[in-house]
């Protein structure tokens, strides 16, 4: 509620904040696609991995998180951007 | 509630405090992991005589410093960075101590969701994977080495073409990069984090205000339980990225590829 009446507060200020919200959402949006494909194929595989070879599963789970962040880091930098983003 | 729905400007990412010497919520959440951290090892080797460890705080220093060594060290560094264990354990506390007020009712806030001390942190790791890869291989052959990657069987002329792409590239990636990205996986996951959580509670706030809506708002409320929950699990992995991360650079810099 409180935040319903702080982005209508602001809307009626000024009408092309809507725009910039609109923006802000396909600059994070678009920043998601790659990562979200990228950190699907590195879990994947290396459930498949642990899956084919348990012994081997600390290793894996190591160097999956360590993929992890560095798929991560592009969508990280499209929230900030689309915080950074102003109208 | 009132403390947790409190949500301070966007603006104040940006601007730390009032004055040099400002304290707001942030500076004393730093503090206070700070202060946990020292505890932390003080307590936890005060008896670092006894063969057996006994005790909860000294039973939590030592599997946790096992974790640091063994699940960062061992599987980055190996042997050779063992040296580095005191600043990756320190690290890793206090980054996890600053990231659990998140979920600290009264407090939920993560101090590390203002970028400050994440900037400082990935800086200080900078520093220290120059450094010692500068210690390590001599300033030409390290500045060679991240630059330069080795690229195999290639002839020269492909060789050249593929250093023209290939060299301004790794320099952003390893010098610029490299911090800045290290800052930002961390604040960005904590604000992020920290929004969600926010707008959970301030949506199950709303929809327990309006009349109809009423029925709704267990269904929100459920699913704020279960961030929270997500939160103490992104935390710690948070801290133990951070960490690694470093450990992964201070690797590269001392075993560069050949």
């Amino acid at each position: 509620m409180v935040l319903l009446h702080f982005l209508l507060a602001q809307a009626a200020a000024d009408p092309t904040k809507g725009l910039t919200a609109i923006g802000r959402g396909i600059v994070y949006g678009a920043a998601a696609i790659g990562p979200g494909i990228g950190i699907g194929l590195v879990v994947g595989n290396a459930i498949t991995a642990m899956a084919r070879q348990p012994e081997s599963a600390g290793t894996v789970r190591t160097t999956m998180f360590l993929g992890i962040a560095f798929t991560e880091a592009l969508a990280l930098f499209g929230f900030v951007l689309a915080f950074i983003i102003s109208g | 509630m009132i403390l947790g729905v409190d949500v301070p400007p966007i603006s104040h990412v940006t601007i730390w405090g009032e004055g040099p010497l400002g304290i707001n919520k942030t500076g004393v959440i730093y503090i206070f992991a700070l202060v946990m951290t020292f505890l932390v090892f003080w307590l936890g080797t005060r008896k670092k005589d006894a063969l057996v460890p006994s005790g909860i705080m000294q039973n939590t220093a030592e599997s946790s410093i096992g974790f640091v060594r063994n699940q960062v060290i061992m599987q980055t560094m190996g042997v050779d960075g063992l040296g580095y264990l005191p600043y990756l354990a320190t690290l890793f506390f206090f980054i996890f101590f600053s990231n659990i007020t998140e979920i600290l009712p009264g407090v939920q806030f993560p101090a590390n969701a203002r970028f400050g001390i994440p900037l400082v942190l990935a800086m200080v790791t900078w520093v220290i994977f120059n450094v010692v890869g500068i210690k390590r291989q001599g300033p030409a052959h390290y500045f060679v080495n991240s630059v330069f990657p080795p690229l195999g069987d290639m002839p020269i002329a492909g060789k050249i073409a593929m250093y023209i792409l290939l060299a301004p590239i790794e320099f952003l990636s390893t010098f610029i990069i490299r911090p800045f990205s290290l800052m930002v996986r961390l604040f960005a996951n904590m604000l992020a984090g920290h929004l969600i959580l926010v707008t959970f509670a301030a949506l199950t706030a709303g929809l327990w205000a309006a009349k109809v809506t009423v029925i709704i708002a267990p269904l929100s409320f459920g699913l704020l339980v279960a961030m929270t929950g997500f939160e103490v699990l992104v935390s710690f992995l948070q801290a133990f990225i951070f960490t690694i991360l470093t450990a992964v650079y201070i690797d590269i810099s001392m075993h560069p590829a050949h």
